[in-house]
């Protein structure tokens, strides 16, 4: 009897060297940068101390020229406009498909490449395609559209202060709407076939079809797409760097961190570090818990 | 039975691993103490500036017998990835013997972190107070002392043109102020290029702003406001600015995405007459065989040569410090400086070494170099130190794009308040 009550001992020891690890050096690591941000250590000058909150206080209202807050709207549009755009468009492709289409697995195929090209090497090319430029210096987007005499659509693209972020999100959409179409594809074949039948044998047309039976059946489907697609833009950094190369115009959060490493400003990175953290932790922690809950009932 | 079995292969796979993490955290990181080695920091990986050091190592080879050099250069990132790894060596406290920065206010970030050493006992040693330009004296001296010896000079206020163009316009003489220069620019735009000064994005921005600057006030003034005793917040700073706007109006509207050699190529290409550059732009426009060039002082710059430099300095706790001083020695003598210049296309500090041999522009530089008032450059570090250099370039690049002179000049207050000299 008093072997049973020892088990918990190998088992602990089997899982230690992990636990040593994650606490050294994912959470030891956190830490450390929290702490950080709360040091008076500026210009990389050894911490005069302990000041709380007060480099965050800096950033919402000391920041020189609101950087902060300007390169936090710009990931709000980026955001919003990334998932939406991945959203639709991997519904409407995953549409396509979800009823088997002839040569599907080669249309799967060219949604999902895309994917396989790093966001710096995708960066590069849409830099070119996106550079506003004039004549000869016309990047491809504008070329097109000079080609066909639609000059009224040609744009300065990212370098526009009013739609410059939106522009930034394009090279995003198209990389990962794939993927998000792969999530929905797999979402559609797992309904039932049953409730279809049924949906169909009691004459409901195809849009009642998909707006009262499929569509809710897809809900954790969609949050997932949602809580993947929001936490990648909150981390987006490639991407931006490679197409306009950290400019204030497209600055996000995640390049304010680097440019502020750069000057050697550890602690003022640390804040910023911490705040996007914790709105990571705001969308990625309820999306957990309704993952274990889910897990629990199945 | 069983179960003490389990706990015992468990106890060593955790003992195991225990020992494996002990050992790869203790690992020796290789020091070479009382080595002859001189381990040498730079992102001169390739090009001009891979034959400008190996220029000086072949003087450090000669004038120092006893020791040997070690390439520690870091290449990319135009020095970010130096940077970043001098950063964490220097706070691990190993420090390579020596290592490459920008002479001038940039060191202040080393020199606060009391992680460089005083030079001014080898200034007068090897006669270096008296063959540098007074001026650079005094940019280089911190509260009396000085930290680095500079290997070279670059000119950062140099107006490059193409003559063709220039030419067609109908202008066969460079602008001497900045109204002369706005009537050739309008020349220019009548004579139908679009973009008459091509411009690129953040820190070219910044020197164009400080070339207008430095018309606009004059070298005194402009000295003081990275000394701590200008004013930023002056009507003869909103009027800089305001001129500074109009010049935009003359740049090419996608400067944002342009690299300096893309401002450059336009300049080639005859689709803009002027640029702003640094005057490795010489060297550049020679290798790529385009000769119909012309180069003058920014219009009002009048006798001001805007200075920045590259130079090396001698950390606390180098391994090797006797061996540093000698490459020290060497970095500041008349031949290594000579060496160094020709072959990365820059001109020595030293006023004293003869000029044949250097190409036409660097002798025209050399002159200008003995005769002219000095005065230091953000961008490139001789004025400001790496955080104040941040916050100045985003404002610029916020001004690019929205082009709101109260909003510049505050954040151009701002930023001197919080970086500057008097916050320390």
């Amino acid at each position: 009897m008093r072997h049973r009550k020892r088990t918990w001992i190998p088992g602990l020891l089997l899982i230690s060297p992990s636990l040593i690890l994650l606490a050294v050096f994912v959470y030891g690591l956190i830490g450390w940068t929290v702490d950080l941000s709360m040091q008076d250590r500026h210009n990389a000058r050894p911490s005069k101390g302990f000041v709380g909150l007060d480099n965050y206080d800096k950033l919402f209202n000391n920041d020189i020229n609101d950087r902060f807050t300007h390169s936090l709207m710009n990931l709000l549009v980026f955001t919003v406009v990334f998932i939406v755009g991945t959203i639709v468009l991997g519904l409407l492709w995953s549409l396509l498909l979800e009823r088997g289409a002839r040569a599907e697995g080669f249309f799967r195929t060219i949604y999902l490449f895309p994917m396989a090209v790093s966001f710096v090497a995708s960066g590069v090319v849409w830099r070119w395609l996106m550079n506003p430029g004039q004549g000869e210096n016309a990047g491809g987007i504008n070329a097109v559209f000079e080609g066909l005499g639609l000059h009224f659509l040609e744009g300065p693209w990212w370098t526009d202060p009013d739609w410059g972020m939106a522009a930034m999100a394009m090279p995003a959409v198209w990389q990962l709407s794939g993927y998000v179409m792969a999530l929905f594809l797999a979402g559609f074949r797992g309904i039932p076939d049953e409730l279809r039948e049924a949906a169909v044998v009691d004459g409901a047309t195809t849009f009642q079809l998909y707006r009262r039976v499929l569509f809710p059946q897809l809900t954790p489907t969609i949050l997932s797409a949602l809580i993947v697609t929001g936490h990648m833009s909150m981390k987006m950094f490639d991407l931006i760097m490679s197409v306009s190369g950290a400019q204030w115009l497209t600055e996000v959060p995640a390049v304010y961190v680097w440019q502020t490493l750069l000057t050697r400003d550890y602690a003022k990175a640390a804040a910023i570090s911490v705040f996007l953290l914790l709105v990571v932790a705001v969308v990625v922690v309820p999306y957990l818990v309704h993952v274990n809950r889910s897990e629990k009932r199945s | 039975m069983r179960l003490s079995r389990r706990m015992a292969v468990a106890a060593v796979a955790f003992g195991t691993l225990m020992a494996t993490v002990a050992c790869t955290s203790t690992e020796d990181p290789g020091t070479g103490t009382g080595t002859k080695d001189v381990e040498v920091f730079t992102w001169w990986a390739d090009g001009g500036e891979k034959a400008g050091l190996d220029g000086l190592v072949a003087v450090f080879g000669t004038d120092c017998k006893d020791f040997k050099f070690v390439n520690g250069a870091v290449a990319g990132g135009a020095g970010s990835n130096a940077k970043q790894v001098l950063a964490s060596r220097l706070q691990q406290g190993t420090p390579p013997d020596t290592f490459q920065a920008h002479a001038g206010a940039e060191l202040s970030d080393y020199i606060n972190d009391d992680q460089v050493q005083d030079l001014s006992a080898q200034y007068t040693e090897w006669g270096l107070t008296n063959a540098f330009p007074k001026g650079l004296i005094d940019n280089l001296t911190v509260d009396g002392k000085i930290y680095s010896v500079p290997a070279n000079i670059h000119r950062a206020n140099v107006l490059w043109g193409n003559k063709t163009v220039l030419a067609k316009a109908g202008i066969t003489k460079d602008a001497t102020t900045l109204d002369g220069f706005f009537a050739d620019l309008d020349k220019l735009k009548a004579s139908g290029v679009a973009a008459p000064l091509a411009l690129g994005k953040d820190w070219t921005q910044q020197m164009l702003f400080e070339a207008l600057l430095i018309s606009k006030l004059g070298p005194e003034k402009f000295n003081a406001l990275w000394n701590g005793t200008g004013d930023w917040t002056g009507a003869d700073m909103t009027a800089a600015i305001n001129d500074y706007k109009k010049l935009l109006t003359y740049t090419n509207k996608d400067r944002d995405t342009f690299d300096w050699t893309d401002a450059e190529k336009m300049l080639m290409d005859g689709k803009a007459a002027y640029q702003l550059m640094g005057d490795w732009e010489a060297a550049d426009l020679d290798a790529k065989g385009f000769k119909d060039y012309s180069y003058s002082v920014f219009p009002g710059n009048g006798a001001v040569f805007q200075w920045l430099a590259d130079s090396f300095v001698l950390p606390k706790g180098a391994k090797n410090a006797e061996g540093t001083k000698c490459w020290l020695k060497t970095v500041g003598s008349a031949a290594g400086q000579a060496e160094f210049n020709k072959k990365k296309g820059s001109i020595p500090a030293r006023t004293d070494v003869p000029a044949d041999g250097f190409p036409a522009y660097q002798q025209a530089a050399m002159n200008d170099w003995k005769t002219a008032t000095q005065v230091p450059s953000c961008p490139h570090g001789s004025a400001c130190a790496q955080t104040w250099q941040g916050a100045v370039g985003s404002a610029q690049g916020k001004f690019s794009t929205d082009g709101d002179v109260a909003a510049l000049q505050a954040a151009l207050a701002s930023a001197a308040a919080e970086f500057g000299p008097k916050a320390k």
